[in-house]
């Protein structure tokens, strides 16, 4: 399609962009000041910045509870966002990193959900084990793992189950991809919600569809606290410990061999396979990865919102996930971080908190919660139309975007014309 | 040599399995047909079958109607339309909106019953075309040159927003509407299974409007354009055709019969709900996927078997299994089959 599109096109616009100079208009004037105020920043400041920045962001991230009361609104919205980051850094590999548009990820939440609605909870009331877990927990009958070992078998099971559902993908492309992984996510759906006519033996059933699984352990470390509903700060330390960790095996993940063969395949299949990328193992990869860090989100949700219930894991929740992806910009581990902690804010703070009885002040009948999809649909139209790219873009999706690909492919001694190319993208 | 069969045969066998499976179970086990003085009176013959056959077949009628608004629009700028199941829920709300405006009720006589219905049809079918067209012009049309994925957010975006205008509008849970037509009557039997108004009601409105649908692609010059826009966009700009306005078209006849499968759907079921659009949606494009997308005729099959499908499901699964069901056949399908049964093989579907 895109190749027709570009033909369409008339030329005139490859011409009075190449090179990178600046376009006539005012505003890709003010994009390139921009541009040169930033690289000028970036000389004055020493080599080891990034770091510095890194470090004290942490910092802050480590004290951020200590400002507000323990059991306030806000640190539990907070807590939420950063389970939606890391969710989102999951599926921003999968769509971001390779490319492969998933709309089923909902899926990796409820089986990260249901590992601990299995493992942690007395669900299955026959069997009798316990491992690493408080001392109340240790007499109640079913299954009663350690949280951090739960955490391991949600990320191995999704990520298990993220390479089921890619296999049936390979052989296709674009949307095709998309329909399928929205079709196992929403057969994921059904039987949570139908599980408890899926017997298992003794008495037991595989969910307890839309009563939930309720009376799920709560984590259990010595030493940092009781994981209760009134001191909400060892929950968010927990949950920023697993989005660092996330981070950094995304960012590490990103420059590797791996994150470059991703990159490659997303940009152009036939050109990456004929210089010798493993399509398979580098697509399932992909898959696998982004499915076990949806897990252990969905495990830490899990156990947070202290029920495993069927009735949470439906489409919007894939498209909820997605549309922080998009937003953040596609690619982008900033920018996937950014775009779930805004949803997440969004959606637990300011519509429920701030805005909800906004169209009631001026004389409308409802409330915003009602209507947040169609909110987070408007943001993802307004998004696409206005800033495709994403608040905070992939390096290089903004280098496309403002034509200095380009720029440094005419350097090299390469004609104008892959400007064209690159433009139109 | 053994791709090549499950290429050429898998479909067909995966697809004909589940009518074969219980068709043969109804002959050899018997089926419950009803209690006479307390004892279960089990039958053994195909009639339960054909029971299933005819509301999935009527129930396909809705499914095609809207499958060929997805393959419509997918053919000519290859974009999964996913706001297309929320505009036929827009289309059940509208008719139904529209019976009070003409004073239609379970008690009006039949003259002004169908003059009134064929008025609500109408306008219906215009405020869905025009609807899809809009959104088409404010959400599709500015991304032409964007990636691919661009629009389909887009879609998506438009799909929560009619979804919640839908919600607002007549509250968030199934509401039942007046049986105008009263659908269960039966007017005949064939072979011993009894045919409702309701399944008289979905085809004559199904086959007429594709037969149209049919004629116009393929005879008049505006069909032209449209097909010359799907083969290749920029060739057909070349030949003097203005892609634009025929995209536009496209999805004003796509809307317009997404609207028809709305009023059908409102009689046909008598209970509408805002989320009703979603699974039809999912629903409409298995069957556009299955009958080989891009291809009308292969929409309207597609939709009569997925019709088929999800009746044998709800009558012998449980309808809380039907969904799965139809989902684990568009996977079968993309394993399979990508181009579906109809279709020819495309870049996307290789």
């Amino acid at each position: 399609m895109s190749d027709a599109d570009e033909k369409n096109e008339p030329s005139t616009r490859s011409v009075t962009v190449t090179e990178g100079e600046p376009g006539p208009s005012d505003w890709s004037e003010f994009r390139a000041q921009m541009r040169e105020w930033r690289e000028g920043v970036e000389r004055v400041l020493p080599p080891w910045w990034s770091r510095a920045l890194a470090a004290t962001l942490i910092v802050i991230g480590i004290v951020l509870p200590f400002l507000f009361s323990a059991d306030s609104g806000f640190l539990n919205a907070t807590i939420i966002a950063v389970a939606y980051a890391v969710m989102s850094l999951g599926l921003n590999i999968v769509v971001g990193f390779a490319g492969l548009l998933d709309l089923g990820y909902v899926a990796f939440y409820a089986l990260g959900a249901y590992t601990l609605g299995w493992f942690g909870s007395g669900f299955f009331y026959k069997a009798h084990l316990h491992v690493l877990v408080s001392p109340v927990a240790s007499t109640l009958p079913g299954i009663h793992l350690n949280f951090l070992l739960i955490l391991v078998a949600a990320a191995a099971i999704c990520a298990l189950a993220g390479m089921l559902i890619g296999l049936p993908t390979l052989r296709l492309r674009g949307d095709y991809i998309a329909i399928v992984t929205l079709a196992f996510g929403e057969i994921i759906g059904v039987v949570a919600v139908n599980g408890t006519s899926v017997h298992l033996g003794g008495g037991m059933t595989l969910t307890a569809g839309n009563l939930g699984i309720s009376a799920v352990d709560s984590p259990y470390f010595p030493g940092i606290g009781l994981f209760n509903e009134l001191d909400l700060r060892p929950w968010y330390w927990l949950i920023f410990g697993i989005l660092l960790l996330v981070l950094f095996v995304n960012l590490r993940l990103r420059d590797s061999r791996l994150g470059r063969a991703w990159v490659a395949l997303r940009e152009d299949e036939v050109a990456a396979v004929s210089m010798g990328i493993p399509l398979v193992r580098t697509k399932l990869m992909a898959y696998s990865i982004g499915a076990a860090f949806g897990g252990m989100s969905g495990a830490f949700f899990g156990t947070y919102f202290t029920v495993v219930n069927a009735s949470q894991f439906q489409f919007g929740f894939s498209i909820f996930i997605l549309g922080m992806v998009i937003i953040g910009g596609l690619g982008s581990i900033w920018g996937a971080v950014a775009g779930g902690l805004l949803l997440g804010y969004i959606n637990y703070y300011l519509i429920p908190d701030v805005l909800n009885s906004l169209p009631s002040k001026i004389g409308l009948n409802f409330q915003l919660t009602e209507i947040e999809f169609g909110i987070y649909g408007f943001l993802l139209v307004i998004m696409m139309i206005l800033r495709p790219q994403g608040l905070i873009p992939e390096r290089r999706r903004r280098l496309e975007l403002t034509g200095r690909v380009s720029a440094t492919d005419s350097e090299l001694g390469e004609p104008s014309a892959i400007s064209t190319l690159e433009l139109a993208e | 040599m053994v791709r090549k069969y499950v290429g050429r045969w898998g479909l067909i066998v995966a697809l004909a399995a589940l009518p074969i499976y219980y068709g043969v179970r109804d002959l050899v086990h018997g089926y419950q047909a009803g209690f006479v003085a307390g004892h279960p009176v089990v039958h053994h013959d195909l009639t339960q079958l054909g029971f299933n056959f005819a509301t999935g077949l009527s129930n396909g009628a809705i499914w095609a109607l809207i499958a060929i608004g997805y393959t419509l629009v997918y053919g000519i700028i290859e974009l999964i339309n996913f706001a297309h199941g929320d505009v036929f829920m827009i289309g059940s709300f509208t008719a139904v909106g529209l019976y009070s405006v003409f004073g239609l009720t379970s008690s009006t006589g039949a003259p002004g019953l169908v003059l009134g219905l064929l008025a609500v049809l109408l306008i219906t079918m215009i405020v869905c075309g025009v609807l899809n067209t809009l959104i088409e012009r404010v959400a599709y049309r500015p991304l032409r040159n964007a990636p691919k994925l661009a629009p389909l957010i887009t879609a998506v975006g438009f799909s929560f927003i009619l979804q919640n205008v839908g919600l607002l509008w007549r509250g968030g849970s199934p509401q039942s509407v007046p049986d105008l037509i009263n659908q269960g009557k039966t007017v005949f039997h064939i072979f011993g299974v009894p045919i409702v108004r309701g399944y008289l009601l979905a085809l004559g409105v199904m086959i007429p409007l594709v037969l149209v649908l049919g004629r116009f692609i393929s005879t008049t010059r505006m069909g032209r354009a449209m097909r010359a826009t799907a083969q290749d966009p920029e060739a057909a700009r070349l030949m003097g055709i203005n892609v634009n306005q025929t995209i536009a078209l496209t999805f004003l006849l796509g809307g317009a019969l997404a609207g028809a499968a709305g009023l059908v759907y409102a009689l046909f079921e008598t209970n509408i709900w805002y989320f009703q659009g979603f699974r039809a949606g999912l629903f409409a494009f298995t069957a556009a996927v299955m009958g080989g997308i891009g291809n009308v005729r292969g929409a309207v099959l597609g939709g009569l078997i997925i019709g088929v499908i999800q009746a044998l499901a709800d009558s012998r699964m449980g309808p809380q299994w039907t969904e799965a069901v139809v989902f684990a056949y568009l996977i079968m399908i993309m394993v399979l089959r990508p181009r579906g049964l109809l279709g020819e093989e495309t870049r996307e579907a290789g």
